[in-house]
């Protein structure tokens, strides 16, 4: 076993926010708690009118709802595969961040599916969809791998967990028969330690289709039907694009704010932030390499149907969303990410909150033009979100910052164990690694 | 159905008949002008050319019920399907309300209920009985008035014999005064419907998607 097994001393500052919980805490969860609150009532007004009381018309039957169900999604990407490729990257750099990304996709995963919910008619009618399920619709295709999505990276986030859990059973503070439970009897012995790290790895692999099926078929929603500039191929591999570079981003977020909150500048250095801000830049640019490819095949297409939307976004009613998410997807993150110098925590804080920004105005941009301008000539509807649609959205944010909050109470943030044992095996292995890449060092 | 366009002449008869006969709600002023009306057979206005050549006309658009409908693949729930008489059904009770239908149909023939559907005192005693009141939250469309086709096959056996053209017609022919409406079967070569539609003047909206609606116009060059 493990000599340092029960070493608390060491690593302290990550046992800290499970022990301790401060002020502050209560008050952001009081804060939370308010405006989670808030976003339950505007709900409740709805299910008791209807969906009247949102700014939906025909013909724009979708709006703000579907907006945030592929933007949460979209968000979901950050976690479990950022995490997956990493790992079996075999970047060491991954050991401090891989847990707090891999929540973030578990936890948002359920605002997406929550939005769709809030989004139905008859909500009361949801398990109709299991009882005459109808594969041939894009709709079902996103519930079962949605499904398969949040089982697998439930299971992803578990496993490294196990010995973390295991820690905090040892050391024996409060809820401990919570984590004996949840430890599965973990000892650390050699044996485990080989099931878990294969059990890791396949897991790994596994999540990396399962991610991107589902903004794939997120994407399908549209492009499967024939309405104009939702109809197109690229569609699948814009949305996963976009998904994974929104997910980075939130993750930076979520880096940066655990960070300052919890002190763990020695775990999560500028190096990480600047490793993920050139991941970010890379998205940044795929992400504006697909929207041109996306736009510019319009215009040259010229079709009157596809032109109608392709100007309300750029010069007419839907510029500023358009421009806006120009803005703050490109134009903002590209200059800060690009420069060594600002690629420092705040820098890629600043760049990421603006990509955040921007996908989420991205999403309206795709799912509203398009809506607005049908293939029937109709009266002129302007869509306007109303306050139920806003609150119901702050609603779902402030509820995933609290879950996010009290995940890092119970559990590590920063994976101890994989700090650990980079910290004891891995300068060998690497130094291994690289002897087996080149000529002529060490002896062979 | 053929609708000839060079007799129609905009009355909006159909319109009205229609929602007495399949018992649509009133929402008033305030909520239609947010785009929230429901009439299953509406008059599209098609404006063309510049002004001064500018040239406008009123299209009666009910459902298409189109022989390959792009609602009915992305139903979840199959509470949209082309049903054996090649009409493209909806039950009312079964859908979940996601909109789907709504959003894929490019002749957005489909209509929501925003909130629960209301009439004001005086209409409630003259509901039509053999029509179902939607609940809010659900998506509701033209049927062809199908209930009367259920009717007219139980007054045939009844009386015991064949099921003739004239048992059954949609409220909307049968209030149209120009006679601009025609309605029967597209599949037996000696109906009007069917003469009428391989004339010269017919032609359907947006052939080109493949739907193969089963609504067909009759203008003079359109």
């Amino acid at each position: 076993m493990n000599e340092n097994h029960l070493n608390v001393k060491e690593d302290a500052i990550l046992f800290d926010p499970i022990r301790k919980t401060g002020k502050p805490f209560y008050i952001t969860l009081s804060i939370l708690g308010v405006v989670i609150l808030w976003g339950v009532w505007a709900y409740l007004y709805q299910y008791r009118n209807g969906l009247g009381v949102t700014g939906l018309a025909r013909p724009i039957f979708w709006g703000v709802y579907i907006t945030n169900f592929v933007f949460f999604i979209g968000i979901s990407h950050a976690g479990t595969l950022i995490s997956a490729i990493l790992r079996l990257a075999k970047a060491e750099w991954r050991r401090s961040i891989t847990r707090s990304a891999e929540v973030i996709t578990v936890l948002v995963l359920f605002f997406g599916v929550g939005n769709i919910l809030m989004d139905l008619g008859r909500p009361d009618r949801m398990l109709n969809i299991i009882q005459f399920a109808q594969f041939q619709s894009p709709l079902l295709w996103d519930v079962s791998s949605i499904t398969v999505y949040l089982t697998a990276s439930t299971v992803y986030l578990y496993l490294p967990l196990i010995p973390d859990i295991a820690l905090l059973r040892d050391y024996g503070g409060k809820w401990n028969w919570f984590y004996r439970i949840l430890a599965l009897g973990w000892k650390g012995t050699e044996k485990q330690h080989h099931l878990l790290e294969k059990g890791i790895s396949f897991m790994a692999i596994l999540v990396i289709p399962v991610a991107i099926s589902v903004h794939t078929v997120v994407s399908f929603v549209f492009a499967m039907t024939i309405q104009p500039m939702w109809h197109s191929a690229i569609f699948g591999p814009y949305f996963v694009a976009g998904a994974i570079f929104s997910g980075i981003a939130a993750l930076i977020v979520a880096m940066n704010v655990i960070r300052k909150v919890y002190h763990l500048e020695d775990y999560l250095r500028p190096i990480h932030f600047n490793n993920l801000g050139i991941l970010l830049l890379v998205m940044t640019l795929l992400w504006f390499y697909f929207t041109f490819t996306e736009y510019i095949t319009t215009y040259y297409g010229a079709e009157p149907l596809h032109m109608a939307i392709f100007w309300s976004k750029f010069t007419g009613r839907f510029a500023l969303p358009f421009w806006g998410m120009f803005l703050f997807c490109f134009i903002i993150p590209l200059p800060i990410l690009s420069l060594r110098r600002t690629r420092t925590p705040m820098g890629t804080l600043i760049a990421s909150i603006s990509v955040v920004i921007g996908m989420w105005l991205e999403r309206f941009v795709i799912v509203v033009p398009t809506l607005t301008n049908p293939r029937i000539p109709s009266e002129e509807i302007i869509y306007a979100p109303t306050w139920i649609e806003w609150s119901i959205f702050a609603g779902c944010i402030a509820f995933f910052i609290l879950l996010y909050m009290i995940f890092t109470k119970i559990f590590p943030i920063v994976s101890i164990w994989e700090v650990r044992e980079g910290r004891e095996k891995s300068v060998a292995e690497v130094q291994e690694r690289i002897r087996t890449y080149l000529p002529g060092i060490g002896i062979e | 159905m053929v609708i000839d366009l060079d007799k129609c002449s905009g009355c909006q008869a159909c319109v009205v008949a229609c929602h007495a006969e399949n018992n649509v709600g009133i929402i008033g002023p305030e909520e239609s002008a947010k785009g929230r009306t429901i009439s299953w057979i509406e008059l599209i206005p098609y404006v063309e050319g510049e002004y001064p050549h500018i040239k406008a006309r009123l299209l009666p658009r009910p459902c298409m019920h189109c022989d390959h409908p792009p609602c009915t693949k992305v139903c979840p729930v199959n509470a949209t399907y082309k049903n054996e008489e090649g009409l493209v059904a909806q039950i009312n009770h079964r859908c979940i309300g996601c909109r789907y239908c709504t959003t894929a149909c490019p002749y957005t023939v489909k209509y929501f209920n925003w909130y629960t559907p209301q009439w004001p005192k005086e209409m409630k005693g003259s509901l039509n009985r053999d029509v179902s009141i939607r609940t809010k939250g659900v998506v509701e469309k033209c049927s062809f008035c199908s209930h009367r086709l259920l009717k007219a096959r139980e007054k045939v056996k009844a009386e015991g014999r064949d099921l003739l053209p004239e048992d059954y017609i949609p409220a909307c022919v049968q209030a149209c005064p120009s006679g601009a409406m025609y309605f029967g079967d597209l599949n037996d070569p000696f109906s009007a419907v069917s003469s009428l539609s391989r004339e010269r003047r017919a032609f359907r909206l947006m052939e080109d998607l493949g739907t193969e609606p089963k609504v067909y116009y009759l203008s003079e060059g359109m």
